[in-house]
């Protein structure tokens, strides 16, 4: 292939490891509201596009990114608690498919509030403190980018420092693990679902904030990221945080050398591929242990 | 309620008498409503309505579809519309190409979704719950983004099928009529094959793969061929379902027969009816169909998406407050459940 330089190379691959760094996040948060109740939040996605408005629209006010960030990442755990009180905790009995539509109808609701609210127009943030291009040994690389994945990866490190170490997250995993026993040891298993709904929905929220700056805003931008964060916790392993962050990297890294490679257009048949023949070989996923 | 109150009563022969007797008020019901909705068409006139009975035939279809897989078998699949692109694409294609008759197009088209359907299941059979229904949703958008880049099937823009006289080989009509008795017809075969499936020994082996796979398997069931033979009958139904469509809108593109939304309609059709049961799926259409038809046309008017926000939200209500689908409103469990 003609022009196919080892810089272009190493750029493409970097870049991909940057998105990776994003949709690991995207899919941590499906992935934590996924191991302690196994319910798949099909609404994740929307979760993702209103904390990209909530940016927005706070940038229409002329607010820095970056305290919206915490505003996104607070208003999405509400959000995520929200919809536990008033929808997921009335279904936690009923059949998988019931708790499957629960969150498809969110789904529909919450896309074409934005819609409506909105319209379909595409937009991007009004301010950005994060401009411009970086260069590190001689790649060039988007700012706003290179910071989303570096807060990205710090996020991702902080929920697995809480989850694995804190008493808290120990709390969490006790009630993944056995809701019975585990409030047999005291645990109120009600509000450790309502937490990991709260943290799933700040874990997209950090990540619809820090994606709000150098990408565009749409009521249909969760649709993509959605169904790329579902093939992320698959590939992973359903529950795996670990999973989830080596699944991320795998997908960022392959869609941006399919899209060098082969062609833009059907990258996503590439990464999809990928995914569909290693979860054919390990069924569980690469770190699954259910 | 008062035939289940009956039924509690330990009586044996109370029981069957009584169960006897529902059957022949069902059959009774079921004639006379098969009877209105053949000579419907002489009384409505306005094509609205046959519109909106066509599609809650169609969408019965694809539930019904989904339902031999996603409810009998408990093989959640996502990515349904694959069948139901094929159907469309592959009828549409035949005609325009080499001038075949849609009827036999959606024959092959059929031939044709099984096959996929067979290629898809045999490595995705493997995986289970949630990773079969990712790996499908998965496989639905290769098949969306294909289709789209695919200039030879017309890629994103679509294809508008030439109109022909209106003939039945031909498959197009001016009139609603036609499409809405060819649809009632598909509804009738999807209910008898779906009838045929679950009092046969198949239904059997379905029920025991979803109520535990490996049990089934340690019973000496073979789970991998009696899965693919679910899946393929449902891909054929789905296929079939989307020959009609193309026929009946007379316009296709990746997004409106190869869209993840369209798998989803089929499986929300299915679960807001009851999931494994013979008329779960028509009445999940016939909610869930003028729902959206009616919201659309009185609140979607501006080009606004409130309908599509009411539509969210009702989802959400009959989820958490059916959760068995509405099928369990009628169903005795419900009913005794009231009881209690």
């Amino acid at each position: 292939m003609e022009g196919l330089t080892t810089e272009i190379v190493i750029q493409t691959l970097v870049s991909g490891l940057l998105w990776g760094c994003i949709y690991a996040l995207i899919a941590i948060g499906l992935t934590i509201i996924f191991g302690v109740m196994d319910i798949v939040n099909f609404a994740h996605g929307e979760f993702l596009m209103v904390s990209m408005f909530i940016v927005y629209s706070l940038s229409l006010l002329g607010i820095n990114p970056l305290i919206s960030l915490p505003v996104a990442a607070i208003a999405l755990f509400a959000l995520g608690i929200l919809s536990y009180k008033t929808l997921i905790r009335r279904v936690l009995d009923a059949p998988m498919l019931a708790q499957i539509f629960v969150t498809f109808g969110l789904m529909i609701f919450l896309r074409n509030l934005a819609h409506l609210i909105y319209s379909a127009d595409y937009r991007s943030v009004a301010v950005s403190v994060f401009q411009g291009r970086v260069e590190v040994l001689g790649i060039y690389l988007s700012t706003p980018q290179v910071i989303a994945a570096l807060v990205a990866a710090v996020m991702t490190a902080a929920v697995y420092w809480f989850i694995t170490k804190t008493e808290m997250g120990w709390a969490l995993m006790a009630v993944a693990e056995n809701k019975n026993a585990a409030s047999l040891m005291g645990i109120n298993s009600e509000r450790m679902y309502a937490l990991a709904w709260g943290i799933g929905a700040a874990c997209v929220g950090v990540a619809g904030a820090l994606l709000a700056n150098f990408y565009y805003i749409f009521p249909e931008v969760g649709a993509l990221f959605g169904l790329l964060a579902y093939v992320v916790v698959a590939l992973g392993g359903f529950g795996s945080i670990q999973g989830a962050f080596v699944a991320g990297i795998i997908i960022g890294v392959t869609e941006a050398l399919a899209g060098l490679l082969i062609d833009p257009s059907v990258k996503y048949v590439i990464v999809f591929s990928v995914y569909v023949v290693v979860v054919v070989l390990r069924p569980k996923g690469l770190m699954g242990n259910v | 309620m008062k035939e289940s109150k009956i039924l509690s009563q330990e009586n044996a022969s109370l029981q069957t008498k009584i169960v006897s007797k529902g059957k022949t008020v069902q059959g009774v019901l079921l004639f006379f409503a098969s009877l209105a909705l053949v000579i419907l068409p002489y009384v409505v006139q306005q094509p609205f309505y046959l519109h909106v009975f066509i599609l809650i035939f169609l969408y019965a279809v694809m539930g019904g579809a989904w339902n031999i897989l996603g409810g009998y078998t408990g093989q959640v699949s996502l990515g349904h519309a694959v069948y139901f692109g094929i159907g469309a694409y592959a009828s549409t294609m035949l005609m325009m190409e080499w001038q075949i008759s849609p009827w036999l197009g959606m024959l092959i088209g059929m031939i044709l979704a099984v096959l996929v359907s067979l290629a898809i299941g045999y490595p995705t059979f493997r995986l289970k719950g949630h990773y079969f229904a990712i790996a499908t949703l998965a496989l639905g958008e290769i098949f969306m983004i294909i289709f789209s880049n695919w200039e030879w099937v017309g890629a994103a823009v679509g294809l508008y099928l030439p109109i022909l006289p209106s003939v039945w080989i031909n498959f197009q009509f001016t009139e609603k009529t036609p499409y809405y008795y060819i649809a009632l017809g598909m509804l009738g075969l999807t209910l008898l094959v779906t009838r045929l499936v679950e009092k046969s020994r198949l239904g059997y082996y379905f029920r025991a793969i979803k109520n535990d796979q490996d049990a089934a398997k340690a019973l000496g069931i073979n789970t991998t061929y009696y899965k693919m033979v679910a899946m393929a009958i449902s891909a054929a139904l789905m296929a079939m379902a989307g020959t009609f469509y193309a026929q009946y809108v007379l316009y296709i593109d990746p997004n409106s027969v190869l869209a993840m939304s369209i798998s989803i309609q089929a499986c929300l059709v299915a679960v807001m009816g009851g999931v494994g049961t013979l008329w779960g799926p028509v009445i999940g259409a016939a909610i869930l169909v003028p729902l959206s038809e009616f919201t659309r046309s009185y609140l979607g008017g501006s080009g606004s998406a409130l309908d599509l926000v009411v539509y969210g939200v009702l989802i959400m209500l009959i989820a958490v407050f059916q959760p068995a689908g509405l099928m369990g409103l009628f169903g005795r469990n419900q009913a005794r459940r009231k009881e209690a």
